[in-house]
Parts: structure tokens; sequence; C-alpha cells
């Protein structure tokens, strides 16, 4: 039998066919996306009513607070990252596409981030007034970008890890949140030094440099633990 | 390269053997040093210039600190092995590194703390090293955790082998911020070791109960193969058949 | 290993053992499938079926075995064996809130180029096209059905691996599968299938491999 050509879809354009379908699906279900950046919003006002809502004493917390509430919202993303395509069986047919899976994988978190990541970061300086923040937006939006970037790829890795499983959900936040800590701590430093515009294109590189590596290194972690949570 | 050998001893069976009989001699000869060592950091080391007697804690804080990282590292190789080669038994010893990392772990915690009440007045201080302790607690926890969720036990292999991995990449990353944290908010905490160097006398029975707890570990992990090894093997026929 | 072999397209399985947990469900399983034949899995609920079916895709490693696609190991080129396979499992691999159309045309763009009118002509052929604009989640089973196996028709696949290809199908839609089987089998293609009820029994290329 003869083989058929195959014109076989190129990076690029496998990437857009996934943000296409990604961006499609979330059109039609913009309430989920919705969830973690009302989250987000929920878990910073907890901390003016837990401690004090003096915004001179929320200044001082601010960074911690920020990146506390984005570690969260982004872990609550996450679960629903991978569990709906298992679920339905449509990830199977992405590991028997043929296509390199990591990139697939990839494509699918950076849409991920456009979703639940980006919008986090567009609200960022609303919240940020809240809690007391006077200058600096522009920068701490940048050094939350970059953050959220790692957040929602390392949560990309913990999901595909427990997907396969029946209790899923407690366990990935346990995996996860020690691989962020380092995170938590360039990004939060990165907030305060703006906040007192100083300076920050020193923490801002280090936060670049983790998001490569992140970008380069886990897409093979997901995709290896993805044909393990799918056997 | 002549890889017989490894390939005879990468076999269930000839491990628990070999494991079975290397094991009295780690564990006799780490006592024996644990013994000599003790007895030279309690009694014969003179005491420290600034923290008197607290500072006899190193001998036991510095080798299970330094020993728990190394397990780690132990565990996430064995488990990349076990990973890229397929090889069960790499896998098994990864399993039974993990226990015996977490107790380290823990124990090294406990050691700075008790260290640290009489340097700091508190029993617990986000020390540098301390914080970087804790955060490997948790990544050893975690592995645990994963490990126990997956009931066929290849599925748990793997997949707690690609988080050791990730883990171990991270690692130092985790150090790395924690120790530039530590330094940025200085002058609340002190460091565990202070400024002065180890004096040699003091040196030497460190450096015994370094291998000493090394051998120990040694010891501990036969024991954690074989028991792994009996736990996946336990229908295998050759079992029966062993004369240990 | 002359180039011959390499060309024409075989799925061997050669003594594989796979183990669920404890239970030793495959045991020494070999087969091959040769162009125009189709082979059939039988056997009682949770013998292995669908867990055989999922190892010849390359889902799930064999403890011990081999599965050889066109006599080279499905795993040394994973890429080049999905190529040439179509899998359809339980799941219909469908996404409720995207319409039928949309559907069949990611998963196919996922592997090539497609276009319009050749995703229309699968649903077509499976007698949905009416259902092109309608999102799944309206769509009866029978119909979701329907799309996931157009989808596999839009593969262009040598090799299909159908479990239970007829579930929640009605007389008509079985009938119609059958036909597109004969079809693909009469075009050179091979089919691995594991169904409750025999498929196309009076079928020249048809063979049989009970599990139990």
């Amino acid at each position: 039998m003869m083989q058929p050509v195959r014109h076989t879809p190129g990076p690029l354009h496998l990437a857009a066919v996934v943000l296409m379908r990604e961006l499609r699906l979330a059109l039609r279900r913009w309430d989920q996306v919705l969830q973690p950046l009302i989250f987000f919003v929920v878990v910073v006002t907890l901390f003016p009513l837990a401690t004090n809502p003096e915004l001179s004493a929320l200044r001082h917390i601010a960074p911690g607070v920020l990146w506390v509430a984005a570690m969260l919202a982004s872990l609550l993303a996450a679960d629903a990252l991978f569990r709906p395509d298992v679920e339905d069986g449509t990830m199977e047919q992405w590991v028997l596409s043929g296509q390199p899976l990591p990139w697939l994988l990839f494509s699918k978190s950076l849409a991920h981030w456009l979703l639940t990541g980006l919008p986090l970061v567009l609200v960022t300086p609303v919240v940020a007034v809240s809690l007391g923040v006077e200058q600096g937006f522009g920068t701490i939006m940048m050094v939350l970008a970059l953050g959220t970037g790692v957040l929602t790829l390392l949560g990309a890795v913990g999901a595909a890890l427990t997907v396969g499983l029946r209790r899923g959900n407690m366990l990935m936040a346990l995996l996860v949140l020690p691989l962020e800590m380092p995170v938590l701590i360039f990004g939060a430093q990165a907030v305060e030094s703006a906040m007192r515009n100083e300076p920050a294109l020193g923490i801002i590189s280090l936060l670049a440099s983790v998001l490569l590596l992140a970008m380069i290194l886990t897409p093979f972690a997901m995709a290896a633990s993805m044909r393990i949570s799918i056997e | 390269m002549n890889w017989i050998w490894f390939h005879k001893l990468a076999s269930p069976p000839s491990a628990y053997v070999f494991a079975t009989r290397l094991r009295p001699w780690l564990f006799w000869v780490s006592v024996v040093m644990m013994l000599w060592a003790a007895y030279q950091g309690l009694f014969v080391v003179p005491l420290d210039y600034q923290q008197k007697d607290a500072f006899r804690i190193i001998y036991v804080h510095v080798p299970v600190a330094s020993l728990s990282l190394l397990v780690y590292s132990m565990m996430a190789i064995a488990a990349a092995i076990g990973l890229i080669w397929r090889m069960k038994l790499a896998h098994a010893v990864a399993a039974a590194c993990a226990m015996p990392g977490a107790i380290l772990t823990t124990l090294a915690l406990a050691t700075g703390s008790i260290w640290g009440k009489p340097m700091w007045g508190a029993w617990w201080a986000w020390d540098a090293r301390l914080t970087s302790e804790l955060i490997l607690l948790f990544l050893y926890l975690g592995y645990m955790a994963l490990r126990a969720s997956f009931d066929d036990i290849g599925r748990a292999d793997r997949a707690s082998a690609i988080l050791a991995i990730v883990g171990i990449v991270n690692v130092p990353i985790v150090k790395y911020s924690v120790v530039w944290w530590n330094s940025l908010h200085q002058g609340q905490t002190l460091s565990l070791f202070g400024k002065s160097e180890i004096d040699p006398s003091m040196a030497t029975p460190l450096v015994v109960m370094i291998f000493a707890f090394l051998l120990f570990f040694g010891a501990v992990l036969c024991d954690g193969l074989r028991a792994e090894i009996l736990r996946r093997e336990r229908n295998a026929s050759w079992l029966s058949e062993l004369k240990v | 290993m002359s180039d011959a072999d390499v060309s024409t397209p075989t799925l061997t399985a050669n003594a594989l053992h796979l183990w669920r947990g404890e239970h030793h469900l495959l045991r020494d399983i070999s087969f091959s499938l040769a162009a125009g034949e189709l082979l059939q899995v039988t056997g009682p609920n949770g013998v292995g079926k669908t867990s055989l079916l999922r190892v010849a895709a390359g889902l799930m490693p064999a403890e011990s075995g081999e599965v050889l696609w066109r006599r080279i190991s499905i795993h040394r080129d994973p890429a080049r064996y999905y190529d040439e396979v179509a899998y359809l499992g339980h799941a219909n691999a469908l996404k409720t809130d995207l319409t039928a159309l949309e559907n069949v045309q990611f998963a196919g763009s996922l592997r090539q180029q497609v276009n319009k009118p050749d995703c229309l002509q699968a649903l077509h052929a499976l007698g949905v096209a009416h259902c092109a604009a309608l999102p799944v989640k309206v769509l009866s089973a029978g119909q979701r059905r329907r799309v996931a196996l157009a989808r596999v028709l839009l593969c262009d696949a040598v090799l299909w691996i159908l479990d239970e290809p007829i579930t929640n199908l009605d007389t008509a839609g079985i009938e119609l599968v059958e036909d597109l089987m004969a079809q693909h089998l009469a075009r050179g293609g091979m089919i691995l299938t594991a169904a409750h009820q025999a498929l196309l029994v009076s079928h020249a290329g048809t063979r049989n491999l009970d599990l139990h």
C-alpha cells in the first residue's frame, strides 16, 4: 500500500493550533477562567482582615501577600490544566499524534498562562494599591509576569504527575510549593525593590533566567509524567 | 571495561545476597567509629571559645545535614538510572533511600534547633541552613507521598523518578535563593557556624563522624534495599530457594 | 531485514506480558497482522482486551515482549508509528464544548494539514454531517461515537486500533461501521479491534484472538 504524502505541521503551526483550541475552549467556559483571578483577589483581602488594615502596616507585607496569593491561585488553576483532557481522552490522542509531546504541552501551558497568569498580572496594580503600594507598578507587573510564568510551568509538572491519581489535588500542592519557593524569594524581593523605586534589574534578570530554565526543562518533565499518568 | 560484574549485581537475587553480606560490616565498623568520635567529641575536644559546650552538637548536626543532601542526590541519581536504563533495582535503591533521607533531614532540623536554643534563645530561627533543610524535608516528604499514591509499583517508580530529578535540579536553586535571602536579612539571626574557623583538634572527630554516619547509612540502605527487593519479588521463585 | 520487509505494513506482537499491580493480565500474547486483515480480540470482561490494545498502541509499556510495526519496534521511532496509526479508545476524545467539526478539525490538524471539506466529508461518511456545527455536548451518545469514528476516518491511517467501536450505535450505525471497515481493509488497511459483538464475521480477512 502506498504511503500517503503527509504534510507534517511545523512547530509554530502546532503551537498556533493548540493555542487556538485552548482560547476557543476558554471563551466558551469563561467562568472557569475567572475563578483563579477571583481567588487571587479574595486571598489578598484575607490579609488586611487578619492583621492590620492600616496601609502603612500592609505595605510591609505587600510583596509577600501578593506572591503567596499568586502561588495559591496558580495552584488552583493548575489542577484544571490537564484533568479535563485526560478524562475525556483527548490527551491520549495528543500522545498518539506523533508530534513532540513536550512542545504540545508547553504550548498548552503558554495558553494557560495567557488565561490565568496574565489576568493576574493585569489586576496586580489594583490589588497592590489596596495593600498600600504607592509606586513601581510597572516593574511589579513585569516581575509578576515573569514569576507567574515559572509558577504555571512548575504547576504543570505537578499536574502532569498527579493527573492520573484519584485523590490528586492536595498532593500536587505539596509537590509544587517547595519547588516554587525560590520564585517566591526572588519575586518578593523584586517587588520590595520596586516599591522603594530601587534598581531591580539584577533580580529581574535572575527571575528571567529561572523562567528560561523552566521553559527549557519543564516540558520534558511534563511529557514524561503525562505518559506515565495515562498508562 | 568488563561490565559483567555490574549486570550480575544488578539482578535482584545477587543484590539481595550482596546486601545481606555487606550489612554487618558496614554496621559494626560504623558503630565503632561513632563511639570513638563521640567520645572524642564529648570529652576530649576542648571547649569552644564562644559557645562553650553547646558547639559539641556539631558532631551530630553536620554529619546528618551533609548526609541528608548526599542521600537526596543518591536517590535522584538512582531514580534517573532506573528511568533511563529501565533497571528495576535502581528504582528499589531510590525507594530505599527515601525514608532514611527524610529521617536524616529531620535529625538535622532537630539538632539545629537544639543548637539554636542556647545560641539564639529560641527553638527556631529562619537561618539559611535550617530553612534549606526544611525545604529539603518537604522534597523528601513529597517524594514519599507521590510514591505512596500509585498502586502500581512500576508507575510509582517512574513518576517519583521524574519528581526526584526535578527536585535535584531545584536543590542548587533553592540553596542559592535561601542563602541570598538570608544574607539580605542578616543581623536578625546568627549563622549556625558563626565566623570562627574550625580548629584542627575539633576537625578529626568530625570527619570520622561523617564517615561513620555514611557507613551507618550504608547499613540502613542495605536493610531497606533487602526489604524493597522482598516486596517487589515476593512471588519469585528464587526467594524460596534462598539460603542466606 | 530487506527493504521489502520494512515497506510492507505489518503489526507483530511477540510474547507480551503485562502485569496490572499484582495481577498477571497478559500472558505470552503473540499475534501478527498484515494488510487487509482484521484481528478481533475477544474474551470476558476484565481479561485484558483494552490493555492489549493499549500496549499495541504504545500507550502502555509491556513488562516483556515487543510490538513491531514494519518489523521495527514501535518504541524505536514512535513518531513514525503514530503517523500510520489511528486509535479509538473507550472515551471519544472529544471536547464537549467544541462543535463536532471543530473537534475533527483540531484532531486532524495535529497530524497534518486538514481542510474543512475533508472534515465535513468524514462526518458525512459517518452520517453525522448535520451535526457539524453543533457542540458535542448536545449530541447523543451514538452521535458522539460517530464523530469519534469520523476522526479515525480522517486520519487516513494504515492501522486502526479500535476499542469497542460500536458502543452506543444503533443497528444502522453498526452496519455503517462495518462497511467502512471493509472498505478500509479493501484499500490495504488493517484493523485491530476489541468488541463484545463480532464484527465482519463473514469477511475473508477476519481472524480471532481469544484471551481467557
